[in-house]
């Protein structure tokens, strides 16, 4: 199975993980589901300021919202937590080109100790 | 071709798997000793390893520095030894320095002849969400994005 990199859903993972209030309302949002008022408590902060961090979380599909009324509660997306798939390709790809050098050395060993005996 | 292999095992550890065409005790060596170290470890084409400190016993350091002498980049990695038992296993700690250091990553690497010289076995912990995602950045910053773009790996959850 081959993974393809988008370069753009990186590029809004990485923005919504780069800031700490977005990194504690997931956090908050990692034990279950929560309103905008809910989520804007812990911070004193405004609710539209909240909004803005939600709107980019959501743009990076690391959050969901669902209709309740008047209200939008907001839940963790799986979708978005794909930095498992791609951690591990590059994981995979380094090792590779470390094991297939390490091919090479080893060959060289083998052959210099063939040379001395 | 030789094939490497790595999965997730559970949501804690991943395991790689790799045969070699050597025998343990090369094998052994090339993960231990720095001057054999320094040539092989380097991650993607372009990176050299100018600082490689291996103290191969109980409690011994670990300490390696990579550098792209074209892209002016440099990472490193500190670690420790806790148990080796050659050439069979070796157990360490490590953690990369991003320039912040990352959760220690307990790794713990088996060599296992076989008959076709050795199956490396390499158990490691799997770092949690925000550690791979700054791993990632840094290896977007320093190039690594094409390098992973195409490849295969299997994943077991």
């Amino acid at each position: 199975m081959n993974t393809a990199l988008e370069a753009p859903d990186l590029d809004a993972a990485f923005l919504a993980l780069s800031d700490p209030t977005r990194r504690a309302i997931l956090e908050r949002l990692s034990q279950g589901e929560a309103t905008v008022m809910q989520l804007a408590a812990p911070f004193k902060m405004s609710q539209p300021a909240v909004s803005r961090h939600l709107r980019v979380l959501e743009d990076a599909r690391l959050i969901t919202r669902r209709a309740e009324g008047t209200k939008r509660p907001c839940r963790l997306s799986v979708a978005g937590f794909e930095t498992m798939e791609q951690w591990l390709g590059m994981l995979h790809a380094a090792l590779s080109k470390n094991y297939d050098r390490l091919d090479h050395l080893l060959a060289d060993m083998k052959s210099g100790k063939e040379e001395r005996s | 071709m030789s094939k490497m292999t790595l999965e997730t095992e559970g949501d804690r550890f991943v395991v790689v798997r790799r045969p070699f065409a050597a025998s343990p005790e090369e094998v052994y060596r090339a993960h231990t000793e720095p001057k054999l170290v320094q040539q092989w470890m380097l991650g993607p084409d372009g990176w050299t390893m100018p600082v490689c400190i291996s103290e191969a016993r109980p409690g011994g350091k670990i300490r390696y520095e990579w550098a792209n002498p074209i892209s002016g980049g440099g990472f490193y990695l500190t670690g420790e030894y806790v148990e080796l038992e050659p050439y069979r296993r070796i157990v360490h700690i490590e953690r990369m320095h991003l320039p912040d250091p990352t959760p220690d990553n307990h790794v713990e690497t088996q060599f296992v002849p076989d008959s076709d010289g050795t199956l490396m076995t390499m158990r490691m912990t799997l770092p949690d969400a925000e550690t791979r995602s700054q791993m990632l950045a840094t290896g977007m910053e320093h190039g690594m994005e094409a390098s992973y773009v195409r490849l295969e790996r299997t994943i077991l959850a």
